[in-house]
């Protein structure tokens, strides 16, 4: 402290503190070491050093997507700022809210093609929702405390702060968040009244009715799940949770239909395909939710909550838009139907039969034999051997997130994580890292394969490091399955660069990271495996060797519509051309 | 209902928008632009008030009914946008540009560019023995009618604004 100012790196330490952060994923570089100079004097705010700043930034989505706050990333200029890019993007898509500092090169520098410069909030600009470049260092408090308000609220994004050496090491004036007031940020958040009641009436005249629910109920809080579950109650309709938002409803209610989409279960994609009123909260008619918009939801009305008003109307058109957080809104849609007295059960019963016929195709069905173990068995026997504890599970991309989606199943909010909208392998160990420092008394899983499990290896030396007690769950299945899985159904099954057979000793790497390590390839060991894996301490790699030619599958080709779907290897692709099938 | 969005025809809209004056503002804009693929057909840019900081871009652009209100949509998403409003929708508006327009020639020439300034209202801003600067404001529609027709009387440069737009009637924005 100089006088009653601050420097740079004090009034970074002391607004994050202010914003209850407790926790930094980082990794020095030269300009930030003034920073890090500041964090070694002080033991308020941990922070953990990462292998690899795309690694901290997914730790940062799995601590943020765990707890419900938002997550903090530390990098350098240069090299540190391009490398969070990937991960930045991805919290874009899945509008998770993060605040990524990054250092730049001293003001007068800037523009000199500095040792490592790069134009960070050039870079930046599209893959986060604002980004600020710090001028002066009176100025650096509340623009902290700006950015956690912009992350947080409206639809959640990540949002950098880039701050030149001189920034860090000058002094400046402190100013406390409740001082801040964040200039026209201001998103709407009460839906509209009159919106609601219409809302209220359409859903009371349905008589095929969904409710579709997406990642904005887990981003409106536990609450708003608690609501959803409310008002499924209180219609009697079936309900849908895409990949975002599997655990907004209980797996277990009775009237959830598992997730809609390119591998959603038959009854989803059938209830979506005809229905005749659709109330759709939170959700953003992604394409591998609605596969061609043409032939989506052809009769139904449609109802739209988003607290994104370019959501509404952007990839479907909709009846009814209403504008607002998901929490309030679904709130006054219960008062608004119990206030109606209405009474449905009677209306709906054709609607359950059809329902009931389409889950009895039991969509999800494969055949464990006794020799190779199938990957979907390995995740059924995972979710028998956990059910009831507390658990939390990330994933890769591939078929292995896809099979986990299906195949686990979650009783709350919060405790999948996943990368939806950016499909980014390597997202996986590091949120896994994430979520177990936000929770270290929980069991934490990452479903992985071989391929994406490349990708962020490096953070296997971090978890390690802090002893994090991560499962790591290897289908290695020995090739890029997705990738295998769309040549042999749309390219003449030419398998074109995705094998892995060559392969990497897994389980002497996992050692080699300081995990204890199990391998498994035959059927009847997948309990034993998994109930050791769960019984370790400290982190564990299981490896399962599974089917490497196993499809995921029900499969709505890209392109095609819901009634297309493709339930099982028999059953053949059809009318879809190679042309209009755009890959993970 | 369809949910084919492409369902009328496309037509031009002009935007105000007033964003807080920071530096990337503008490159926020026209990233949204080019990112989501949609036209710019002019673009200006002032600053409108400085100590209240902000400045007021005016976009023209195209599209159909629902991409002009997804690109109102994703304007006003943006941070530092404070204020967004569709000139072509929200009513009548008056619009206008300003060119700077360089003829080259004498004779002839030079007397028939000189009445068809005289006729489109267009001062003259510098001269030479063998050449005019034109400053002509109004329409687009007025500036490219006289730069077309300047095309045989010597044109050799010309510098537009683009369009600046504002709604009529008494109501500020
Ligand atoms: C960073 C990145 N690169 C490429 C892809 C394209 N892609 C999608 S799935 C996939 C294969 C994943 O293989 P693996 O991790 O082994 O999972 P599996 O499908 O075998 O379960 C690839 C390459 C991607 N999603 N992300
Ligand atoms: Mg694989």
């Amino acid at each position: 402290m100089v006088g009653n100012r601050l420097t740079g790196g004090e009034i970074i330490l002391r607004a994050l503190g202010d914003q209850d952060v407790d926790v930094l994923f980082g990794y020095p570089g030269g300009v930030t070491l003034p920073l890090y100079d500041k964090i070694f004097q002080q033991n308020k705010i941990r922070h953990i050093l990462v292998g690899h700043e795309q690694g901290g930034v997914h730790a940062a989505e799995g601590y943020a997507r765990s707890t419900g706050k938002t997550g903090v990333v530390l990098a350098t200029s240069g090299p540190g700022a391009t490398n969070t890019v990937t991960g930045l993007v991805d919290a874009m898509m899945d509008s998770i809210p993060l605040v990524c500092i990054t250092g730049q090169v001293v003001s007068s520098l800037i523009g000199n093609d500095a040792f490592q410069e790069a134009d960070t909030t050039g870079i930046t600009r599209a893959a986060t929702k604002h980004n600020y470049l710090v001028r002066s260092t009176d100025d650096l408090a509340r623009i902290i405390h700006e950015a956690f308000y912009v992350a947080k609220n409206g639809r959640p994004g990540p949002v950098l702060i880039d701050i030149p050496k001189d920034v860090i090491l000058d002094t400046g004036e402190y100013v406390v968040p409740e001082d801040v007031s964040p200039r026209n940020y201001k998103p709407k958040t009460e839906g509209d009244e009159d919106k609601i009641k219409e809302a209220v009436d359409l859903l009371a005249v349905a008589r095929k009715p969904i409710i579709y629910v997406g990642g904005g109920v887990i981003n409106s809080g536990p609450e708003a799940s608690k609501l959803v579950e409310k008002l499924v109650d209180l219609t009697g309709y079936p309900c849908t949770t895409t990949l975002m938002a599997l655990g907004a409803l209980p797996a277990s209610h009775p009237n959830f239909l598992g997730m809609p989409g390119m591998h959603g279960t038959y009854e989803a994609n059938m209830v979506m395909h005809e229905c005749d009123v659709m109330l759709n909260i939170g959700a953003r008619f992604d394409d591998r939710v609605t596969g061609k918009v043409d032939g989506f939801s052809p009769q139904s009305k449609k109802i739209h909550i988003d607290i994104d008003p370019s959501s509404i109307n952007k990839n479907v058109f909709v009846d009814i838009g209403i504008i607002g957080d998901a929490q309030g809104i679904v709130k006054k849609l219960i008062e608004g139907w119990s206030e109606k007295d209405i009474e449905k059960s009677s209306d709906l019963k054709p609607w359950w039969n059809k329902i009931k016929a389409w889950r009895e195709i039991n969509c999800l069905s494969y055949k464990q034999g006794d020799q190779v173990i199938k990957p979907q068995y390995a995740l059924e026997r995972l979710r028998e051997i956990v059910n009831g504890d507390d658990v939390y599970v990330t994933t890769d991309v591939g078929q292995h997130q896809m099979w986990a989606a299906q195949f686990l199943h979650f009783e709350e909010p919060n405790r999948w994580m996943t990368s939806g909208g950016l499909g980014t392998m390597g997202y996986g160990v590091p949120a896994a890292m994430g979520v177990q420092v936000a929770h270290p008394n929980s069991k934490v899983i990452c479903v992985t394969s071989e391929g994406s499990l490349m990708m962020n290896i490096q953070e296997m030396a971090t978890i390690s490091k802090y002893n994090l007690p991560v499962k790591i769950f290897n289908l290695n299945n020995k090739v890029l399955g997705m990738i295998r899985q769309w040549q042999e159904l749309f390219h003449g099954n030419n398998e074109s660069e995705c094998d892995l057979s060559s392969g990497v000793d897994f389980i002497a790497l996992a050692k080699a990271f300081g995990f204890k390590a199990i391998d498994i390839v035959d059927p009847a060991e997948v309990d034993s495996g998994i109930s050791q894996m769960l019984e370790i301490e400290g982190p564990v790699f299981l490896n399962i060797a599974v089917d490497r030619n196993e499809n995921v599958f029900p499969m709505i080709p890209a392109g095609a519509a819901h009634n297309e779907i493709v339930l099982g290897p028999n059953q053949s692709i059809q009318n879809v051309g190679a042309e209009n099938n755009v890959m993970a | 209902m369809s949910n084919n969005l492409e369902i009328d025809g496309i037509n031009d809209h002009t935007f105000s928008v007033v964003v807080d004056n920071e530096s990337g503002v503008l490159h926020r804009v026209v990233g949204l632009f080019s990112g989501r693929g949609y036209n710019i057909d002019s673009l200006t840019v002032s600053e409108i008030d400085r100590d209240e900081g902000y400045s007021k871009i005016t976009i023209v652009t195209s599209g159909t009914a629902p991409v002009i209100a997804q690109i109102r949509a994703q304007l006003e998403r943006l941070v530092p946008v404070r204020k967004v409003s569709d000139l072509t929708r929200d009513g009548r508006s008056v619009q206008r540009e300003l060119a700077l327009i360089k003829v080259q020639g004498t004779g002839e020439k030079r007397i028939a560019a000189m009445e068809l300034a005289d006729k489109l209202n267009a001062q003259v801003v510098d001269s030479t023995a063998e050449s005019f600067v034109f400053e002509i404001v109004g329409s687009s529609d007025t500036l490219d009618r006289f730069i077309d027709e300047v095309k045989q009387l010597g044109l050799v440069d010309v510098s537009r604004t683009g369009i600046v737009a504002i709604a009529r009637g008494a109501e500020g924005m």
